[in-house]
């Protein structure tokens, strides 16, 4: 069985995304500052949304893209949330 | 998998691997680069021009190839192009904050902290009001 151009381009975006969040995992456990970790969960925010897309790319299904805009915004959240809470030591204030 | 017209492959294709390797390459600048201020510029990489290509991926693929608009990605695209750049300069002002207060965990990097603005003007992080803070205080 050959693969088409398209699944070797999703094979290869599988890996690459995979590779990356693997990346960001060691930069959050190596840290060294708490602002590294911050910057870690978001930047695996977005590899993980991109996983998504290309899954609904990858299944045929239009379902994926409502799961990546929820988590685009939670992960947004998430992160000022980690901001305001290392400033000011409260979130909603 | 019927139907879709080769150049519609050939494009999805291309923009995902584009995308793909925009989003390696900005989580290796996060592992590489030397403090947090540089490494602050990788990411950004990855979630504009890497997610912007996946997305339109997406879109070219679902469009050319079964004939329907899909706008979910273009919506997503909007939303991490207005939210990536908030993101960053509050992980700036942590960085900025804690460098300030003289947190032990938060390493300034070859170059040190950054010079103090001129005047008796200070970096831009979150504070408790003071005298001379315009606005929400009494003594205004």
């Amino acid at each position: 069985m050959t693969l088409s151009v398209l699944e070797g381009a999703l094979a290869f975006g599988f890996a690459g995304l995979g590779l990356a969040l693997a990346m960001n995992l060691w930069r959050l456990v190596k840290g060294p500052g708490v602002t590294d970790r911050i910057l870690a969960l978001d930047t695996m925010v977005i590899n993980v949304i991109g996983l998504i897309v290309l899954a609904g790319i990858a299944g045929d299904s239009g379902t994926a893209f409502e799961a990546a805009l929820l988590l685009a915004m939670v992960g947004f959240v998430g992160t000022v949330a980690y901001a305001k809470f290392l400033l000011r030591g409260d979130i909603i204030e | 998998m019927s139907g879709p017209a080769p150049f519609a492959e050939l494009l999805a294709a291309a923009l995902i691997v584009l995308g793909a390797s925009f989003a390696l390459v900005g989580s290796w600048g996060l592992v590489r680069l030397p403090s947090l201020m540089e490494r602050l510029h990788g990411p950004t990489k990855a979630s504009t021009l890497g997610m912007g290509a996946m997305l339109l991926a997406s879109v070219v693929w679902f469009q050319l190839g079964e004939g329907v608009w899909t706008t979910h990605e273009l919506l997503i695209a909007l939303f991490l192009f207005v939210t990536a750049p908030i993101s960053a300069n509050m992980i700036a002002k942590v960085h900025l904050h804690r460098l300030r207060t003289g947190e032990a965990s938060e390493p300034p990097g070859p170059t040190g902290p950054p010079p103090p603005p001129p005047g008796k003007a200070d970096w831009a992080t979150h504070e408790a009001p003071h005298q001379g803070t315009p606005g929400d205080f009494a003594g205004d």
